[in-house]
C-alpha cells in the first residue's frame, strides 16, 4: 500500500533498524511500531509537547517529524532517561516534588525540562517557564513543575 | 520476648498534614504507565465515527455498501442499530442517532482492522441530509416559533429549577441599593491531556468488559446499560489510568456504547479513540448560562436579597450541564447572609453542542456574578469591599434558606487571611486613585470568595462508599475502594490514612480501585467528595482491622488492647512506645493458631448528609466551605491584556491530610480557573465550532501561571476525616471574578461576558472613554 523505507538509528542508547512507511510520524513509530507508549499524542500538531523526544540531544515534538527523518540519528525517549540506578533527576525531583497528577503531559514535561537544566545549569525559574511555554498540563498550573525543575537544577549541580 | 523489650522505643509521629508521594507518580515519570490510550489487545479492532459536521438536519439516506466493502472493514453501524436503545438524564440521546441535532451527532460508525482502513471507510460512507433551520442561542430556543430540536420536548424546554425563601417585593422595598445585571458564563471545555477513549468486549454469555476513563463506576453501568439494552449487571467497568477528567467523565458519552455496539457487532475487542479535533468537537463542555440577577442591601451595607433569573443553553442533549442550577442556587442562597432569595433555571435545548459536568458544576458561573455583585455593592454603598465582606459573612452554626447547615465556618476568617496577606484594603485604594492618572499600564486588586460544598453532595439516593480492607501475613496492606483515581491523588491519601492508623510503611499499602466486578459501590470522583468520604471509609475501615489486631494482641501478650498501639509495623506500648511484637509476626500467629482468624474488614460508610429532595431544602453536603481569592493584575489599557501578577488565596480546608496533594490540586483548580477568566473559549458559530485546537483554543501555559501565596484555614470539621473537607473545585470557582474585580478597581469598567479577553477589555475600556467624552 504506502511506500516503506528501512531506517538505522539509535533509541534510547541502542541501534534500532526498522522499516516504517515514509509517511509515518516519528510518533507513531514509536508507540505502535516499537511500542514505546511513555510519549504521548494529545494533539498531533505541535501544540502540546506531550509527544517531545530528544533527538540529537535537543527536544522536539515527535508528531511533527517523519519517522525516516530518525535515520542516522540519536533519539532519547522518557523510557530512556532513566538508568539501571534509577530515575535520573530530573524524573526524581518530578515526583519528590508532586508535580504529576495524571502524568499524561509528564513524558514531553519531564524530557524538556531535563533538557533544559541540562542545556543551562544555571536555569533560572523565569527561563524554566518560558522553556515550558510549549508543553500543555491541565491538572497542575505548572507550579509543583517549576518547583520540581528547580529542584532537578539544584540536583544536578550537586550531581556533577 | 526478652529482646523485643529491650528493642528501641517507637516514637509517635503522625502524617496527617505531611507531604506523601502519589503512589503512582514514579511510573508516569519513567513512562510505564500504561494508560486506556495506550493499551492494545489481542485482536482489537479500531472503531471510528462519522460525525454529522453540521447543526440541525433530517437524514435522509445513509448509504454504506462502499464502507462495508472496504477489505479490513468489519462492521459499519448506523442510526437503526442503536434504534429504542435511548439514554442519558431525560433518555433524549442515543449512541447512533436518526436525526442531527448539533455538530458531533454520531452518525455511523465502523470497526477495522486498523485506524486508516477505519478512516478510510468513514469516508465513503454517503449520507444525504436535508438541513433544518437552527436554534443557537437559549433565547431563540424558547421563542414561540422556534424549530423544535425534539419531538417530545415541547417549546425545546429541558430541565427546570426553582428555589425561593421569603418576599422579594418586601426586601426590594427596604433596600436603599439594588444592582441588576445579566451575566453570560460562555463554553468552555475539558480539555483532558488524554483524548476520550474506551474499549469494548463481550465474552460468550454476552457480558460486557468495558475499559473506560469514567470517574462514576458504578453509576456509570446503570446509564450505560439502557443504550445498549444490557442489565447493569451484565457489565463490567475498569479503569485503567487515564489523562484527566476534570468532570468530563461523570456521565456516559455517545463513543462508549459505539464501542460496545461494535464489539458485540464483530465479537471482538474494539477500542475508539478521539483525535484532539474531535475530542473539541465530541466531549462535554461547560454549561453556558445567562444569569440575570439581583441583589440588594439596606444603607449600612446589609443584604437584603437576591434574585436570580437563569437561561441555560442545554445543547442538544441533556447530560449533566442543565442539573447545574442544583449547586447554582445554593450560591444564590448562600453566598455570604441573604435572607431573602429567588431563583429560577429554565434550560433551553439548542443545537449548540451539550454541557456535561465541569469541575466547579455551576458554581464557577454564579460565583461570576454573585462575587461581581458583592464588590458592585461595597461601592454602592461606599463601604470598603472587605469591610462589607465581613459585615454579610456568616459565622459558625448559621443555617442557610436552603438548609444548609454551615457547622464550622471560616469564611471571616479566611477573609482577613487573604486580605491581610495581600495588603489588599490599602492597594485597592492606592490603585483606584490612580486609575485616572495617565500611563498605559494600570495595577489592580480584587477580591472574592465563595461557599462550595465540601462534604460530598446527596443528590443521588446514596453519596456512601464501600471499602474492604485486608492485611495478609506480611503485614501488607490492600486496600479495595470504591473511590476512583484520576490523577488528583486520591490513591495517595488512602495511604497516608491506612499508614496512620495501622503504622505500617507506605510503601506497604496496596490498593484496588479500577475494577467494578472487585470493588464496592461508590458514587464516583465529583462534588469535591473523594478525600472527604473515601477518607473517612477508608478510616473506618482501617480502625476496624486494628480493633482486631489489637484484639488478638491483647490475647497473646495479657497486655490490654487500649493500651496498645501499631507503630513502626510493631505493636507497642501506647504510653512508652516499646515494641512488643512485630506486627507481621503477630499477623501470622493470628492466622496459624488453633482457633485461626484472617484480618479482613468491610466498611459501608454513608455521609449524614440529607438528600437533596424537589424542594431543595436540605442539608445536602456533610459540610460546606469557603476560598477568598485576591488577585492582582496589571491591565495594558491599550490593548486590553490582563497580567497576573499574583494570587492570594485562603481557603477552609477542614484539616490539611497530604500537604502537598493539597496544594497540587490547589494550584491545578486555579489554572483551570484562569483560563477559564482570561483565554478559553469556544467559538461557536451556528453551531458550528471554529476552534478545534490548542492554537486556537488557548490553555493557560506555564509562563502565564503568577506566583501563588496559599493559605490553608483549618476549621477542623467534626464529621470529615481527621477534621478535613473536600477542597478541590473551589480553587476554579473563584478566581475569575476576583479578576474581574481587580480589573474594574484597576481601570472602573467591567466584563460581564467571560473570558477576559485583550479585545473584550480593550472595547470595554474605549466604551468607557467614549462615555466619559474623551
Ligand atoms: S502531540 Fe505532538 S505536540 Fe501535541
Ligand atoms: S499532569 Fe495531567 S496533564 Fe499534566
Amino acid at each position: 500500500m504506502s511506500l516503506e523505507t528501512e531506517i538505522n538509528f539509535t533509541l534510547n542508547g541502542r541501534p534500532v533498524t526498522v522499516r516504517v512507511p515514509v509517511a509515518m510520524k516519528t510518533l507513531t513509530m514509536l508507540r505502535e511500531v516499537l511500542g514505546l507508549t511513555g510519549t504521548k499524542y494529545a494533539c498531533g500538531e505541535g501544540e502540546c509537547g506531550a509527544c517531545t523526544v530528544k533527538v540529537d540531544g535537543r527536544t522536539l515534538n515527535s508528531c511533527l517529524m517523519h519517522a525516516v527523518d530518525c535515520d542516522g540519528r540519536e533519539l532519547v525517549t522518557i523510557e530512556g532517561l532513566k538508568s539501571p540506578a534509577g530515575m535520573n533527576p530530573t524524573q526524581k525531583a518530578f515526583v519528590d516534588h508532586g508535580a504529576v497528577q495524571c502524568g499524561f503531559c509528564m513524558p514531553g514535561m519531564i524530557i524538556q525540562a531535563d533538557y533544559l537544566t541540562d542545556d543551562d545549569p544555571q536555569l533560572t525559574r523565569e527561563q524554566a517557564q518560558r522553556g515550558l511555554e510549549g508543553n500543555l498540563c491541565r491538572c497542575t498550573g505548572y507550579t509543583k513543575v517549576l518547583d520540581a525543575v528547580e529542584a532537578a537544577v539544584e540536583a544536578k549541580r550537586c550531581g556533577r | 520476648m526478652d529482646q523485643k523489650v529491650t528493642a528501641p522505643t517507637i516514637e509517635k509521629k503522625t502524617l496527617i498534614g505531611q507531604r506523601v508521594k502519589k503512589p503512582d507518580a514514579p511510573d508516569k515519570a519513567i513512562g510505564k504507565t500504561r494508560y486506556i490510550n495506550d493499551m492494545v489487545l489481542p485482536q482489537m479492532l479500531i472503531g471510528k465515527v462519522l460525525f454529522a459536521g453540521r447543526p440541525h438536519a433530517r437524514i435522509v439516506s445513509i448509504d454504506t455498501a462502499a464502507a462495508e466493502r472496504l477489505p479490513g472493514v468489519h462492521a459499519v453501524l448506523t442510526g437503526k442499530d442503536a434504534a429504542g436503545l435511548r439514554f442519558g438524564f431525560v433518555r433524549d440521546n442515543a449512541a447512533l442517532k436518526d436525526k442531527v441535532r448539533c455538530e458531533h451527532d454520531e452518525i455511523a460508525a465502523v470497526a477495522a482492522e486498523s485506524e486508516e482502513i477505519a478512516r478510510q471507510a468513514i469516508g465513503l460512507i454517503e449520507v444525504v441530509y436535508e438541513d433544518l433551520p437552527g436554534v443557537f442561542t437559549p433565547e431563540d430556543g424558547a421563542r414561540e416559533d422556534a424549530p423544535q430540536i425534539h419531538d417530545n420536548f415541547p417549546g425545546n424546554k429541558s430541565l427546570y429549577f426553582e428555589f425561593s425563601h421569603g418576599e422579594v417585593a418586601a426586601a426590594e422595598a427596604d433596600s436603599d441599593f439594588v444592582v441588576d445585571n445579566v451575566f453570560r458564563p460562555h463554553h468552555v471545555t475539558h480539555c483532558c491531556m488524554g483524548t476520550s477513549c474506551a474499549i469494548a468486549d463481550f465474552d460468550h454469555n454476552g457480558k460486557l468488559t468495558i475499559w473506560t476513563q469514567t470517574q462514576y463506576p458504578y453509576n456509570y453501568k446503570m446509564d450505560l446499560a439502557p443504550a445498549l439494552g444490557l442489565q447493569p449487571g451484565d457489565i463490567r467497568v475498569i479503569q485503567p489510568p487515564v489523562g484527566g477528567a476534570f468532570g468530563s467523565k461523570l456521565d456516559v458519552y455517545p463513543y462508549e456504547p459505539i464501542a460496545a455496539l461494535l464489539a458485540k457487532r464483530t465479537g471482538r475487542p474494539v477500542k475508539v479513540i478521539y483525535s484532539r479535533e474531535e475530542e473539541f468537537k465530541a466531549s462535554p463542555t461547560r454549561q453556558p448560562a445567562i444569569i440575570h440577577m439581583r441583589t440588594g442591601c439596606t444603607r449600612d451595607g446589609t443584604l437584603t436579597f437576591r434574585t436570580a433569573d437563569v437561561l441555560l443553553d442545554n445543547g442538544a442533549y441533556t447530560s449533566w450541564g442543565p442539573t447545574i442550577p442544583v449547586i447554582m442556587m445554593r450560591t444564590v442562597s448562600g453566598h455570604y447572609r441573604v435572607p431573602v432569595v429567588d431563583f429560577k433555571a429554565q434550560a433551553i435545548y439548542t443545537n449548540n453542542p451539550y454541557a456535561g459536568s465541569f469541575r466547579g458544576y455551576g458554581n464557577v458561573q454564579t460565583t461570576w456574578a454573585t462575587a461581581q455583585q458583592m464588590d458592585m455593592l461595597a461601592d454602592m454603598v461606599d463601604m470598603e469591599p472587605l469591610a462589607f465582606h465581613l459585615k454579610n459573612s456568616q459565622v459558625s452554626g448559621e443555617i442557610t434558606p436552603q438548609k444548609s447547615f454551615l457547622r464550622e465556618c471560616v469564611l471571616v476568617e479566611c477573609l482577613e487571611t487573604a486580605a491581610g496577606a495581600s495588603d489588599y484594603s490599602r492597594k485597592r485604594k492606592e490603585y483606584a486613585a490612580a486609575r485616572a492618572e495617565p500611563g498605559r499600564y494600570k495595577k489592580g486588586i480584587g477580591l472574592a470568595s465563595s461557599i462550595h460544598n465540601a462534604g460530598g453532595a446527596k443528590i443521588h439516593k446514596s453519596d456512601g462508599i464501600g471499602t474492604i480492607l485486608k492485611v495478609d501475613d506480611y503485614a501488607r496492606v490492600t486496600v479495595i475502594t470504591g473511590a476512583s483515581e484520576i490523577g488528583q491523588g486520591i490513591d495517595a491519601v488512602i495511604t497516608l490514612i491506612v499508614a496512620e492508623e495501622l503504622g505500617v510503611p507506605l510503601e506497604h499499602v496496596l490498593i484496588v480501585n479500577n475494577d467494578s466486578d472487585i470493588a464496592p459501590w461508590d458514587v464516583g470522583v465529583h462534588a469535591s467528595r473523594t478525600t472527604f468520604i473515601a477518607g473517612n471509609g477508608t478510616r473506618r475501615a482501617a480502625r476496624k482491622a486494628k480493633a482486631q489486631i489489637l484484639a488478638a494482641a491483647e490475647k497473646m501478650l495479657g497486655e490490654p488492647a487500649d493500651t496498645l498501639e501499631l507503630r513502626g509495623g510493631s505493636v507497642v506500648r501506647d504510653a512508652c512506645g516499646t515494641p512488643l511484637i512485630k506486627l507481621d509476626r503477630l499477623l501470622r500467629q493470628m492466622h496459624f493458631q488453633a482457633e485461626p482468624e484472617l484480618v479482613m474488614v468491610t466498611d459501608y460508610y454513608e455521609p449524614k448528609s440529607e438528600p437533596e429532595g424537589a424542594k431543595h431544602v436540605s442539608d445536602h453536603s456533610a459540610a460546606y466551605s469557603h476560598a477568598v481569592h485576591v488577585a492582582e493584575i496589571t491591565v495594558d489599557t491599550l490593548t486590553g491584556e490582563i497580567t497576573v501578577d499574583k494570587i492570594t488565596m485562603a481557603q477552609d480546608v477542614g484539616r490539611v491530610i497530604n500537604r502537598m496533594g493539597l496544594e497540587a490540586q490547589i494550584e491545578g483548580g486555579l489554572a483551570i480557573g484562569l483560563g477559564y477568566a482570561l483565554s478559553e473559549n469556544m467559538l461557536l458559530d451556528r453551531g458550528l465550532l471554529k476552534n478545534p485546537c490548542f492554537r486556537d483554543y488557548k490553555l493557560l501555559t506555564a509562563p502565564e501561571m503568577p506566583p501563588l501565596d496559599l493559605h490553608f484555614i483549618e476549621s477542623d470539621c467534626a464529621e470529615g476525616p481527621y477534621g478535613a473537607k473536600g477542597i478541590s473545585e473551589l480553587p476554579t470557582i473563584v478566581i475569575a471574578p476576583a479578576i474581574a474585580n481587580a480589573l474594574y478597581n484597576a481601570t472602573g469598567v467591567r466584563v460581564f461576558d467571560p473570558p477576559m479577553s485583550p479585545e473584550k477589555v480593550a472595547r470595554a475600556i474605549d466604551a468607557q472613554r467614549q462615555a466619559a467624552g474623551g
